[in-house]
């Protein structure tokens, strides 16, 4: 069996997903592309169910902050390991309601990541068996990875930026 | 769960279940981990674990700083063999940059991430040894970590957090010591590699405690994100060395060793066939060399390559790429790139967003260590305490890379 290129894949999504796929690029060679988080579980699952695609592993689940555009990005990787490709899914979500469905349900791995993820940024994950702060203590009632939470404590005054050139 | 609450409240004075604290200092989990257990006699009847204990914030402190500044971070991740995440680094921003690196420092930096891994899974199967209580074992082959941290020293300088090569290249070539050493080191490790081997391969003790304990499929695997010697135990012959080849990894002749059972007598064949490969793959690096150019330790691309303090002080251009380099000034994409390397422990992933600016907008690692982790907990439902010791140590988890 011929190996499936970006090209097929996204013909494949194309076909099933039509327009709410949308956003697609390849940055160096890596197949990239957004949906919304009403879609997510079924392209994820589609993704991972395919025969021919056949993405069976999430490598890995982060998310991004865009504070300029009010916007948290939940960030998928997902790799295909029968024709040794990649793919990059994304879902924009508002940062006021931050939720987006689990995918804990499709790969146990997501389990902690999303912890990770709602631990750093405030992503609710519905459905999450145990959704709770992985990293940080449980009484930390801030979400430290939101761009306006600066790196050090703006109190200190031994530590100002501009003494390091930064 | 809240802090200061006990994780199992279930406190009937008839109940025949212990609860068990392992951790956070426990000297059988070598690093800082707790696990809440609940122990029916020996027996594990549930678990839960507990991380975050050396959180120190790196992907948000990479947010702040330059793209060089971010090694140091990068070695603190998996400190048993930090060349790798160095390296690993180095090629993510290169891949960013485009920079082409040259053939020769390839082969070099293969040398290096070979060593690296060696002396990681030297950590881990000396380990494994230790704790089912083979300490001679553990003594003998430890020693050739030290060598290969001796080898380390001859090349950048540090020991352990090694903050090896540079961004384009590395910081200087080889020097004949370093290579004296490499050959040395090739000349005395596989026989006492081999020595280890006839001590535990065969050993009565060492298969009993191992063999068929903590037994993993395929599927279970693949579905907790297990990469690695774990994931190849179980029988997928997944590796990123051969996967998507980097750092010229497709010039060599090696084999990616998997097991069947997945259980810790395969992890522990599947590290030690690996570090044989390792060597195999170290000797060909050092014949290749042979026939490349001398000399050369970095690319040709003076906008991202911090130059040498000879030519900053005697040469304008050099001086002005020093000053923009050091300022984090340097022209790169604004575009988004994930590059993986094969880590100790599995997949090592570099997300990184460049925005333009002085600083990552955003870097993610994808470190194994943590994913793997993620099962232990459910694993050990059933398991005999002493087999889940084993079982954490066969796993090979890092406190660096399992909390970033």
């Amino acid at each position: 069996m011929a190996k499936a290129t970006n090209t097929e894949i996204i013909n494949l999504l194309g076909e099933k997903f039509g327009e709410q796929l949308f956003d697609v690029t390849e940055p160096y060679g890596l197949l990239t592309f957004s949906t919304t988080k009403d879609k997510i579980v079924n392209v994820l699952s589609f993704l991972k169910e395919n025969g021919k695609i056949n993405f069976n592993f999430l490598t890995d689940l982060t998310a991004v902050h865009y504070p300029e555009k009010n916007q948290i990005a939940v960030v998928y990787h997902l790799h295909s390991m029968v024709n040794g490709i990649r793919v990059r899914l994304k879902v924009f979500l508002h940062e006021n309601d931050a939720t987006i469905p689990t995918a804990s349900t499709l790969w146990n791995s997501a389990n902690w990541m999303e912890r990770e993820t709602y631990d750093f940024f405030g992503v609710k994950f519905e459905g999450h068996p145990d959704l709770r702060r992985i990293l940080n203590m449980d009484e930390l009632n801030v979400h430290p990875m939101l761009k306006q939470y600066p790196l050090e404590d703006p109190n200190r005054v031994d530590k100002k930026d501009e003494y390091f050139g930064r | 769960m809240k802090h200061n609450q006990p994780v199992y409240t279930d406190n009937d004075p008839q109940s025949e279940l212990v609860t068990l604290n392992l951790g956070p200092t426990h000297p059988a989990t070598h690093g800082v981990f707790q696990n809440v257990l609940q122990l029916d006699g020996e027996r594990i009847v549930s678990g839960v674990s507990t991380i975050g204990y050396i959180h120190r914030a790196f992907e948000k402190i990479a947010e702040h700083r330059p793209f060089y500044q971010i090694t140091p971070l990068t070695d603190r991740l998996n400190y048993c063999s930090s060349p790798i995440n160095n390296m690993g680094w180095h090629m993510t921003v290169e891949k960013l940059l485009n920079i082409q690196i040259p053939k020769r420092v390839d082969y070099l930096r293969v040398i290096i991430m070979e060593l690296a891994r060696i002396s990681d899974h030297i950590i881990c199967n000396t380990i494994i040894a230790q704790d089912t209580g083979a300490t001679t074992t553990f003594l003998y082959l430890f020693q050739f970590r030290e060598h290969i941290y001796e080898i380390y020293e001859e090349i950048c300088g540090a020991r352990l957090t090694t903050n090896i090569g540079r961004i384009g290249g590395l910081e200087r070539d080889f020097n004949d010591i370093a290579f004296a050493k490499i050959n040395k080191f090739l000349k005395e490790f596989p026989v006492a590699l081999r020595e280890f081997e006839s001590l535990l391969n065969r050993n009565r003790i060492f298969i009993d405690r191992t063999a068929g304990v903590a037994e993993v499929t395929q599927e279970t695997a693949l579905s907790y994100g297990w990469t690695g010697p774990l994931l190849r135990a179980t029988g997928v012959d997944y590796d990123v060395r051969v996967s998507e080849p980097y750092s010229s990894y497709q010039d060599f002749d090696f084999e990616i060793p998997v097991g069947t059972s997945g259980d810790i007598y395969d992890r522990y064949l599947v590290r030690n066939e690996e570090m044989w490969q390792s060597v195999r793959i170290i000797e060909q690096a050092l014949e290749k060399l042979k026939s490349e150019p001398k000399g050369i330790f970095h690319a040709d691309v003076p906008e991202f390559y911090l130059p040498g303090k000879e030519e900053v002080y005697n040469n304008m251009e050099a001086l002005i790429y020093h000053f923009k380099i050091v300022m984090g000034e340097i022209d790169a994409p604004k575009a988004e790139v994930y590059h993986a390397v094969e880590g100790g422990n599995g997949e090592l992933g570099f997300y990184l967003i460049n925005d333009g600016g002085r600083t990552p907008y955003r870097l993610h690692f994808r470190r194994p260590s943590f994913i793997n982790y993620s099962m232990f907990a459910k694993m050990s439902e059933g398991m005999l305490l002493s087999d889940a010791i084993i079982n954490m140590s066969s796993m090979n988890i890092i406190a660096g890379e399992l909390d970033a």
